[in-house]
């Protein structure tokens, strides 16, 4: 879902570079690196040791000094704090706002609440995922959402068009790109205490999903309960003048338990937490029903339809998809994106979209698309890595359990 | 030590090693303490011993250090050939997967088997519990053309610095 499927890039270490002619490189690099984006708390990140690797066009801390296992359990045990500047926050207003989302997006708009949200599929004709973004009501004309960095272009040209086609029928909407504001993510069991000492709206009000426009550290943001770790947290939409203050604020009323985590720790989080990469798990081709995600097709939607790509996605849920999302745990080498998965006979049944060695499990968790009757949990698979056969089981996801504060 | 990414276009993991490379946390220090005399250095990131008539066989702390915490390491069986320069196996971290070239041509004689279930004696021990492999050697003169301890110090160096 979140950011893009090129982390494990930044980890390509020097060691590649021994082979090739350096002076070629350095140019050919020095020219993409100034062509990417910094966010504002891009001197903060390095200052704070922060290492930085391209990513969906902008120069991202894939990790600090924290070693990548260390951030990760520290989220679950403490805290983290992720810049996710590089992700678009976009505000669709009008009094039409919402049903022109509903033409895009596979979500009962309509029906949710003012002040709460969900997370959604942006979809093609074909029913494939154009993006995938936590969306929130923050009135009947104001819709906002947060699309992926690597998705932004396509994101917004999806839109654009159809926002045209709309209006020039006399639908009333428009969209205000968020370029002004910086994104923070605060997760894990210490976000909300922490959060609180910065906010006097009482926060144990506030559940999974929800979303205010309020002051935090005498700032004017936009709150959304939610997350891409599994655990409870924030998104923060700051003004972009304030994103550094806030980000020491927090880190200081955290006494130091809440860490600047990169990108590294992000993915295995995610991971744990049987979360789509889009890119990675999630792609143009791929049905959120396939991908799992029929709980995200509003009931209202179901029986109406209206949006692109309805009549593939009605029919999948009526008569279940031809290939399924399913969580793996294996033996062996970490099974990683690509990675071949055979029955016990050794036929092809589907393909490894993402995975690694879990830190919080101590061992290889992985998910991928496996056809239908092959998706039951306890199914024996193999996964090829390298050539190598390697046992492997269907698991339930998540791997991790969900923290997240609900409405109890 | 070729560090490769299974799902990815070389021409983005080049960018990408630039960037990281600027990192504070990649410091030149780290090469000059831990770099040891008696070993030879290949250019990517492997050390041999040769002692006697078996030759042994690891990564570097500098390899190690930016791999971060080994999971799997694999190995190949006793018996089968290597070549210098070529793969003889695979370290996987919770980032990335790395092959690991040999050294040093001729026989793999033992293989460290400790590392199936402690793949971390890599990073607390890179120059002796966390050896790959030993090697009886078919060619010792390979040994000339790989780097001793301070030209690998320097190598490190500038591998970083020149990024």
């Amino acid at each position: 879902m979140r950011g893009g499927g090129l982390w494990q890039l930044g980890q390509s270490i020097t060691r590649r570079l021994a082979h090739v002619d350096k002076r070629a490189i350095s140019r050919r690099c020095f020219a993409s690196e100034s062509d990417l984006k910094k966010t504002v708390l891009y001197d903060f990140h390095v200052a704070n040791g922060g290492k930085m690797v391209p990513f969906a066009g902008w120069s991202m801390p894939i990790q600090y000094k924290d070693s990548i296992m260390d951030s990760t359990l520290n989220c679950r045990d403490n805290g983290s704090l992720f810049d996710v500047s590089h992700m678009c926050g976009l505000s669709l207003k009008g009094k039409d706002c919402i049903p022109f989302l509903e033409k895009l997006v596979i979500a009962d708009v309509a029906g949710l609440a003012p002040g709460t949200g969900t997370l959604t599929i942006l979809t093609n004709e074909k029913g494939g995922a154009i993006d995938d973004s936590v969306i929130a009501k923050v009135t009947n004309e104001h819709i906002y959402l947060v699309v992926n960095a690597g998705c932004r272009d396509k994101d917004l040209a999806h839109i654009e068009e159809h926002m045209k086609a709309f209006t020039s029928k006399g639908g009333d909407v428009s969209w205000h790109i968020h370029d002004e504001r910086s994104l923070l993510a605060l997760q894990g069991p210490l976000a909300a205490p922490v959060l609180q000492h910065l906010a006097k709206e009482d926060l144990s009000k506030i559940y999974f999903n929800d979303f205010r426009v309020l002051d935090i550290n005498g700032v004017p943001c936009y709150l959304t309960r939610t997350g891409y770790t599994g655990e409870d947290g924030f998104e923060i939409s700051v003004p972009s003048e304030n994103a550094v203050d806030l980000t020491k604020a927090i880190l200081e009323k955290s006494e130091g338990k809440v860490r600047l985590t990169g990108l590294g720790a992000r993915d295995s989080l995610r991971l744990e937490a049987g979360l789509c990469l889009y890119g990675n798990d999630m792609e143009q081709h791929i049905t959120p029903i396939e991908a799992g995600l029929t709980w995200a097709v509003g009931k209202r939607r179901r029986s109406e339809g209206g949006f692109l790509g309805a009549e593939v996605i009605l029919k999948q849920i009526e008569q279940g998809p031809s290939i399924r999302r399913v969580g793996l745990f294996s033996a062996g080498p970490p099974a990683r994106g690509h990675s071949e998965i055979q029955d016990e006979n050794g036929q092809n049944i589907g393909e490894i979209t993402s995975g690694g060695f879990s830190p919080c499990l101590k061992k290889n968790i992985a998910m991928g698309y496996v056809k239908s009757g092959s998706h039951k949990t306890g199914t024996k698979v193999k996964i090829v890595i390298r050539g190598k056969s390697y046992d492997g089981s269907v698991t339930k996801m998540p791997f991790v359990p969900n923290k997240y504060y609900k409405r109890s | 030590m070729a560090l490769r990414m299974w799902a990815s276009s070389t021409a983005n993991a080049l960018k990408l090693s630039t960037a990281a490379s600027k990192s504070p946390a990649f410091s030149l220090s780290r090469c000059f303490s831990t770099v040891l005399e008696g070993f030879k250095y290949a250019n990517s990131h492997e050390w041999v011993k040769h002692d006697g008539p078996v030759a042994t066989v690891g990564i570097t702390h500098h390899a190690q250090d930016h791999l971060g915490e080994v999971v799997f390491v694999e190995l190949p069986e006793a018996g089968k050939p290597v070549t210098q320069g070529d793969s003889f196996g695979s370290v996987e971290s919770v980032k990335a997967t790395s092959d690991v070239n040999s050294p040093i041509s001729g026989e793999i004689v033992e293989i460290n088997a400790k590392l199936k279930e402690t793949p971390g004696l890599i990073n607390t021990s890179p120059y002796e519990d966390g050896w790959m492999i030993k090697v009886k050697p078919s060619n010792p003169s390979e040994l000339e053309s790989l780097m001793g301890p301070k030209e690998y110090t320097k190598f490190c160096e500038e591998e970083d610095a020149a990024h």
